[in-house]
């Protein structure tokens, strides 16, 4: 994995200004669309994008911490097809949801672990493992329920995904999201794990002699990104009160492109978990305006699309641009400062793959 | 890449979790909400108002009704949602035709919270899921939306109505009357099916067997039943195997659109043509150039485009407080006439549509 020669402290400048570049289009993009959008800004809508937003927001949590370490996980939306698919095969076998629930995350837990251990024992690149493994759960759930639908979930339950706080128009579902959100940033950003994970991005050989258990750390990170596809499973068969194989096909693009465009690199070594919220933020809400305003589908994919092909090629044109001028200035940058044990810096310039 | 495997350590930590987790699962597994126990707790809300009709109500104008199909740009449901486009322009109205470019269940869902944002009078939906979109339809309704499913049914307590195209008798009996028909009501007849267990097909082949054991149609007598998989090159082979093994069939019945296209093409180019009939469901596009040389001279299929003609007027009616989907309502509507609405709300757009080579040029699906 190919680092960036800048110092840390550059580097953390200019992801703080891409992150707060992304809040600001996300903030501008709100008003802008309350007061051109018929219908946008009220609490109803307000409740639907939420309900839309976080299956998305939920798998982009892990996601984020995974591409950080240069990895990628592309096997999450067919782990909660096959989450919700299993679901539905055990609720029509008559267990109790208590048990269902938990069940699924485990088995979202291991499915995950089957990731990580060909990434991390066989050392396979993910992105070839992962997309085996988005072909292989995906069958494997059409295997469990074949074309049916199980439905009739409780609706104790089902209200509990889609209802709200009182008269508030607050979703339940924010709840989860929210607290699993700051858990999740603050475990990237203040635990010294979460550094590790920067520095295995960063260079995943000097994080390695530096003592950070590289492929541990990997291993885990899928296991917990299984677990939390699995729980966007459940959610997502409670929502929709409806248990099918295809659940969630082709998620795993929005949730990539969630990432990306809150300024992770796909490089890894770099991101914030706000950027990566307000960039899933910003594309459900593009989404929804978009077709308040009677936008076409086609429009739509564009749109997603182009979206995701600018958050991928800003930062670069940015850091190259940025790289190109510091060159002509200063044509022999001193080398980065101690040693530190935060993101390691690389020992030799490596060349930045584009 | 590191090669060493995670250390027994992070085993040992796992421990406790693990033995948590399957604890808590047994603990629960005693005692919970399951599917026995939560029968009649899915109903959520009803939406519905209790409203009574009102025959002699006229149909409001400017009603905003949108289609919400299965899947865009697929010729099918274009076909029926520009039936529905001739009814809401023929009422007035304000059509709109929003829908997923994917036949997915969860992604009409989004569809339906814009349209309930927009504040639509009607939604016309053909449900990818009959549950899936169950809770936002009833949202709608809360929201005083009228809720016409058409051509796949939600689940009937989420709509006011259900356009069928067919009922299962009506297209048995189509099938038996167009054979008998063809055949003058004499000799061997042979069935060219889908899979062994499509349900459609099989329920419409039952109806027919009880019609065959009229006496009118006593004279005909049905030897064999074959499976062409909705193959192409399957069915093909099946028509032509039936052909060989008896010779004196008189006719060939296959209610699928993939059968009866290939069992059309392999007659059209034996010796058979013109001596052994074939009929059955098919699309006027597919069918033309068998009917044009000789082929074939009749077969069935619903009119998609009347479908969605049909769900657009009993929309407006039921906006305009006409009816309110109980059943033995009725409302008249526009080129197809009179309704009644059903048990469970159905409306049945009536027998198929059979197409020969008087009629056949004025169909384009």
């Amino acid at each position: 994995m190919s680092s960036p020669d800048l110092s840390p402290r550059r580097l953390l400048g200019r992801l703080t200004s891409w992150d707060a570049a992304i809040i600001g289009v996300l903030i501008l993009f709100v008003i802008i669309a309350s007061f051109t959008v018929d219908n946008f800004a009220s609490s109803r809508n307000f409740s639907f994008l939420v309900l839309d937003l976080a299956p998305i927001a939920l798998m982009a949590l892990p996601m984020t911490l995974i591409i950080v370490t240069g990895e990628i996980d592309l096997s999450v939306a067919s782990t909660l097809g096959l989450a919700s698919a299993v679901m539905g095969a055990m609720w029509e076998g008559g267990l109790p949801i208590e048990t269902i629930i938990p069940v699924c995350v485990l088995l979202g837990a291991v499915l995950g672990a089957v990731n990580g251990t060909f990434v991390t024992v066989f050392g396979l690149p993910s992105l070839a493992v992962t997309i085996g493994t988005l072909a292989l759960y995906r069958g494997l759930a059409f295997v469990v329920l074949g074309d049916r639908a199980v439905a009739e979930f409780p609706a104790s339950y089902t209200d509990l995904v889609t209802g709200r706080i009182g008269d508030t128009g607050i979703p339940l579902l924010l709840i989860p999201l929210v607290v699993l959100g700051l858990v999740f940033a603050v475990v990237l950003h203040v635990t010294p794990f979460g550094r590790s994970l920067f520095a295995i991005g960063a260079n995943a050989e000097a994080a390695r002699f530096s003592g950070t258990r590289v492929t541990r750390v990997k291993f885990w990170l899928y296991v917990v990104s299984g677990a939390v596809a699995a729980l966007a499973g459940v959610l997502w068969t409670l929502r929709y009160s409806s248990a099918r194989a295809d659940n969630g096909t082709g998620l795993e693009l929005a949730v990539v492109a969630a990432v990306l465009l809150g300024g992770v690199s796909i490089f890894g070594g770099r991101g914030t978990l706000w950027g990566v919220i307000a960039g899933a933020l910003l594309l459900t809400s593009l989404q929804n305006a978009l077709r308040l305003a009677d936008v076409s589908n086609e429009a739509l994919s564009v749109v997603t699309g182009l979206l995701l092909i600018v958050s991928v090629l800003a930062p670069n044109l940015a850091s190259n641009s940025h790289a190109a001028l510091r060159r002509r200035r200063r044509p022999d940058p001193p080398p980065p400062a101690s040693p530190n044990p935060d993101p390691a810096p690389s020992p030799t310039p490596a060349v930045r793959s584009s | 890449m590191s090669l060493r495997s995670t250390r027994p350590g992070s085993v040992r930590r796992l421990a406790p979790v693990a033995v948590g987790l399957v604890l808590a699962v047994g603990i629960s597994a005693c005692g919970g909400t399951t599917r026995d126990s939560s029968a009649g707790d899915t109903s959520g809300s009803t939406g519905a108002a209790a409203a009574t009709a009102n025959p002699d109500a006229p149909i409001r104008e400017g009603l905003k009704i949108a289609f919400l199909p299965k899947q865009l740009n697929n010729p099918y449901s274009d076909i029926e949602a520009g039936g529905g486009q001739t009814a809401v322009t023929e009422l007035k109205g304000d059509y709109k035709l929003v829908g997923p470019n994917d036949a997915s269940a969860s992604s009409q869902v989004s569809y339906i919270n814009t349209l309930i944002q927009q504040q639509q009078d009607v939604i016309g939906i053909a449900a990818n899921d009959p549950n899936a979109v169950c809770p936002s339809l009833n949202q709608a309704r809360d929201a005083g939306i009228k809720v016409v499913a058409f051509d796949s049914d939600a689940a009937k307590q989420c709509r006011d109505v259900f356009v069928n195209q067919a009922t299962t008798q009506g297209i048995g009996e189509t099938l038996v009357k167009m054979t008998h028909d063809l055949t003058g009501g004499q000799g061997d007849i042979a069935i060219l099916s889908a899979t062994p267990n499509a349900t459609n097909q099989n329920a419409w082949i039952a109806v027919v067997q009880e019609e065959l054991k009229k006496p009118e149609n006593a004279g005909m007598k049905l030897v064999a039943t074959v499976y062409g998989n909705d193959d192409d090159q399957k069915s093909f082979q099946e028509a032509q195997g039936l052909l060989q093994t008896y010779p004196n069939l008189k006719a060939i019945v296959s209610p699928t659109t993939v059968g009866i296209a290939a069992t059309a093409r392999y007659v059209s180019s034996s010796s058979y043509k013109g001596k052994v009939a074939v009929t059955g469901l098919g699309t006027p596009n597919q069918m033309r150039e068998f009917v044009k040389d000789g082929t074939v001279s009749q077969f069935a299929l619903w009119n998609p485009a009347d479908i969605g003609y049909l769900a657009g007027y009993a929309g407006a009616a039921l906006a305009s407080g006409q009816i309110t989907g109980k059943q033995g309502e009725t409302f008249t509507a526009g080129k197809l006439g009179k309704y009644t609405i059903g048990a469970d709300g159905e409306i049945v757009l009536g027998p198929p549509t059979v197409f020969n080579a008087q009629n056949i040029d004025q169909f384009n699906f």
